[in-house]
């Protein structure tokens, strides 16, 4: 029999490949050629450095986002309000990225730790419901995505600016945006941010497998039972696995706020970053390596999807259309292990 | 020979391990027949192959005589077979008549007819001496009366031979007896029946053949009349078993837990423990007996840390453990090896030997600073597992993969090498084999040899008699009663944990 190690690695690799051939066949149905449309799709990610760079910078925020929902998920919260998070993120970092005049070794830094603790405390207040009250995260958190995106219009509105749509830009002491990088990708928008979302994955994967922390984390994520018993506090893990996740989502905000754009504008609605982890984070099974070849994946499709149009007439739709089976056929792993195993048995 | 069932050279493999290894078992009509065997000796995947669960590898199911293919339940329940599980699989909030039609409802115009359904469950239930409310919801009703609501469902799909799964596990002995009394009527009216058990009492009492499996192979089988329950211990172990366990007489020491005046209420706000005193001292067993549900889950939860408990103290040596938190109170000296091992005692998704360290993983040399040395753990945890005797392939596999037993075993390790000076002991056999309860009763002696308090709580007399140097009686929150084994019997333990103080007791 395979391992369930294996099957972590067989599901998610079979679960994109039937999300790409049903794309395919979906494009078959409605008259487009598939070889042009993925040809299309793969030089609008990888076609030239300026499409190379779009995509890492896409990938950046996708790593940190699912980070958070993993890093919950471990411990058995589903952290729905890393969307929230990442609004917070965004505002803090952006909001000492205009108000202070610093040398940039402290203001970068400064405003990273800034997101990191605007969205840690973000998180904090779903956890501290859940361990005080028993409230469930998966409700608050989803309310307190509503609460930051129109906290942080107002905010970018009445404190930040004097009424305008937008913060002015952080200041270069506080930007992550880098001419070098820049140069080098036909001016792409990719950004140093790169560096600390990998950096962030390595903390994760720190955390979770090599710490006492870790593993009573994972060990209340399991069994909150036997947790106790073991004198482990349930309730203390609960927040601090929600603080953590949070201040990976706010790490998120702070790429797009340093990063990509260097501003903060007012949000119509969601920027579906934190939306957008969950489906890392399944894609990755939670794991730290996971999540950061899920991300890259999902950056590529989305950032690919956009010369899908011109080159090939194939509308983006179709990436969403790609990226929702994708993470359907991970949902319903258990079809696929049922099928791995019933081909397993005729083997024999 | 007219065999109802026959399962000739079945073997069953899976990935490193042969779970039945040609295994034969024939099923007269109209007898109860058992299958006995450790845990984990293959009893239930056989009885899995013939249900249709698992597909053997090599070998034949016949069914009356005639060779037939089970490739699934259904096919099972079409040639006649039906399943109790150990493990209820009903719905709790339909009604006893809703959940034996379910999967097969008698329908009228494309609705159920219930009222059909509900006289046919009523028929059935007086023919077999049931005594079941057919329009009772499952939430309602006893666990005793639970099973027979699985039994009424195999019957009501028409089954011939019964299959039951450790059928007593959950029962009480008053509930035991009633459920013997199914399985006789049952047999009466022609049904044939498979009795999985490890317990011998049972089978010397109700089975008329038995068969044996050790270590997934077939044994034989024996007529019960021909045989005792020692050699059918040993038959199952491959081994001489003793059951009443060797001790010598405790030599008890000064007083290491006191409670006094304890009040406890459960999760409801119920007051379940009413003003309790019990003393235990260091080198002697002191058996907590008494009927599930007086109290006694709540006074080892209130020791142990995990309940809060409104008034009164509980002391450890000189000091005050009353209401720290369970980490402390690890710490102060308390081992517990607790009742429900699946929901406290492991985390079933950690691997078995990251449970071994579940109360000490903050602790040198299993991690330094905060960061953990899975090195050391598993150094441990291979160690422990060696001299407990925990089968399991590798200290790496998940708690989850290992039977009853062998986590007990775990359990029992962790604790015990702790050294701590109280071990709480909450029904440390329930569900074991007598290997392993041979096994478990000898160390928890050994402990109290070593100069260890050890309290036992237990619902099985056998138990409290064999290893208590002590009984303390639990009645409605409070010990009504504080007897010496040796003074004492079953039946007057039986009045005592009924209610009737000792002086009553006394004159019976």
């Amino acid at each position: 029999m395979f391992s369930s190690r294996m099957f972590n690695i067989l599901v998610p690799i079979i679960s994109v490949l039937l999300g790409l051939i049903s794309g395919a066949i979906i494009m078959l149905i409605f008259g487009y050629n598939p070889i042009a449309g993925f040809a299309a799709l793969w030089n609008g990610a990888f076609g030239d450095a300026y499409f190379f760079g779009e995509t890492i910078r896409q990938v950046t925020p996708y790593i940190l986002s699912g980070l958070a929902v993993a890093f919950a998920l471990r411990s058995g919260l589903l952290n729905i309000g890393v969307e929230g998070q990442v609004f917070m993120g965004w505002l803090a970092s952006v909001w000492v990225g205009i108000s202070f005049e610093l040398p940039m070794i402290i203001h970068l830094p400064f405003a990273i730790l800034a997101a990191a603790v605007a969205g840690a405390f973000w998180g904090f207040i779903p956890g501290l419901l859940k361990a005080k009250l028993g409230v469930h995260e998966v409700i608050v958190t989803i309310m307190m995505n509503y609460i930051a995106l129109y906290l942080s219009n107002s905010i970018v509105r009445n404190l930040l600016s004097d009424g305008a749509d937008r913060t002015e830009n952080v200041a270069e002491t506080a930007s992550l945006q880098s001419s070098w990088l820049a140069e080098m990708t036909f001016y792409s928008r990719i950004h140093y941010g790169f560096i600390i979302a990998i950096f962030m994955a390595l903390i994760m994967w720190f955390i979770i497998n090599r710490t006492t922390t870790g593993f009573e984390l994972r060990a209340v994520g399991f069994n909150q039972h036997a947790s106790r018993y073991a004198g482990m506090s349930v309730g203390k893990n609960i927040i601090l696995a929600m603080v953590i996740s949070g201040g990976f989502a706010g790490l998120a905000g702070a790429m797009e706020g340093l990063g990509t754009f260097g501003f903060m504008s007012i949000k119509s609605g969601f920027t579906n970053i934190g939306f957008d982890g969950i489906a890392v984070a399944l894609l990755g099974a939670n794991t730290a390596i996971g999540v950061i070849l899920a991300a890259f994946l999902f950056g590529v499709l989305k950032i690919g999807a956009l010369n899908m149009p011109t080159v090939a007439g194939v509308p983006t739709e179709l990436v969403e259309i790609i990226i929702a089976l994708i993470i359907f056929f991970v949902a319903s792993s258990y079809m696929i292990r049922w099928v791995i195993l019933r081909f397993k048995k005729e083997g024999k | 020979m007219d065999y109802v069932i026959e399962m000739l050279n079945i073997r069953k493999e899976f990935p490193g391990i042969v779970a039945n290894d040609n295994i034969n078992l024939q099923v007269q009509k109209g007898e109860i027949h058992a299958l006995l065997g450790e845990n984990g000796a293959g009893k239930s995947t056989l009885m899995n192959v013939l249900f249709g669960l698992y597909q053997p590898e090599r070998g034949e199911i016949r069914v009356r005589g005639e060779k037939v293919n089970i490739t699934d339940p259904n096919v099972a329940n079409a040639q006649g077979i039906g399943m109790v599980h150990q493990h209820f699989m009903l719905v709790d909030t339909f009604t006893v008549t809703e959940n034996i039609v379910l999967g097969s409802e008698p329908k009228k115009a494309g609705t159920v007819n219930i009222r059909r359904a509900e006289s046919q469950v009523q028929e059935l239930s007086e023919r077999y001496g049931l005594n079941v409310d057919p329009r009772a919801k499952i939430r309602d009703i006893s666990v005793g009366m639970q099973q027979r609501v699985e039994i009424l469902k195999t019957l009501y799909r028409g089954a011939e031979i019964l299959i039951f799964d450790e059928p007593t596990a959950v029962l009480t002995p008053q509930e035991i007896k009633e459920l013997i009394d199914i399985m006789h009527s049952l047999v009466k009216e022609g049904k044939s029946i498979i009795l999985i058990t490890h317990k011998l009492k049972e089978i010397m009492e109700v089975c008329d053949r038995c068969t044996v499996i050790r270590k997934g192979k077939g044994i034989g089988t024996v007529n019960v009349s021909e045989t005792n329950p020692t050699e059918l211990a040993s038959l199952m172990v491959g081994r001489e078993v003793s059951f009443s366990t060797e001790k010598t007489k405790a030599d008890p020491k000064e007083t290491f837990l006191s409670i006094k005046n304890l009040h406890v209420k459960d999760g409801r706000g119920v007051k379940m423990v009413k003003g309790l005193n019990l003393d235990v001292r260091a080198g002697e067993i002191v058996g907590l007996a008494g009927v599930d549900g007086n109290g006694q889950s709540e006074l080892i939860e209130a020791i142990t840390g995990l309940r809060k408990s409104d008034q009164g103290t509980i002391h450890l040596h000189d000091k005050t453990i009353t209401n720290l938190t369970p980490r402390k109170v690890t710490q102060s000296g308390v081992s517990h090896i607790p009742q429900d091992r699946h929901k406290f005692g492991l985390v079933l998704d950690y691997p078995i030997g990251e449970n071994i360290v579940l109360q000490s993983y903050y602790r040198e040399p299993f991690s330094k600073k905060g960061v953990m040395n899975f090195k050391k753990v598993y150094e441990k945890a291979k160690a422990l597992i060696k001299e407990y005797d925990v089968r399991t392939p590798d200290a790496y596999t998940p708690a989850r993969a290992l039977s009853g037993g062998n986590q007990q075993k775990a359990i029992i390790g962790r604790e015990v090498d702790r050294s701590p000076d109280l071990i709480i002991a909450a029904q440390p056999t329930r569900g074991l084999d007598v290997g392993a309860i041979e096994f478990i009763h000898k160390k928890l002696i050994e402990e109290r040899d070593k100069g260890r308090a050890v309290l036992l709580l237990s619902f099985e007399l056998d138990e409290i008699m064999n290893l208590s140097d002590r009984i303390a009686v639990m009645f409605d929150g409070q010990i009504i009663a504080d007897v010496k084994p040796e003074e004492t019997d079953e039946q007057k333990l039986g009045l005592l944990m009924a209610g009737n103080s000792t002086e009553k007791a006394g004159e019976q």
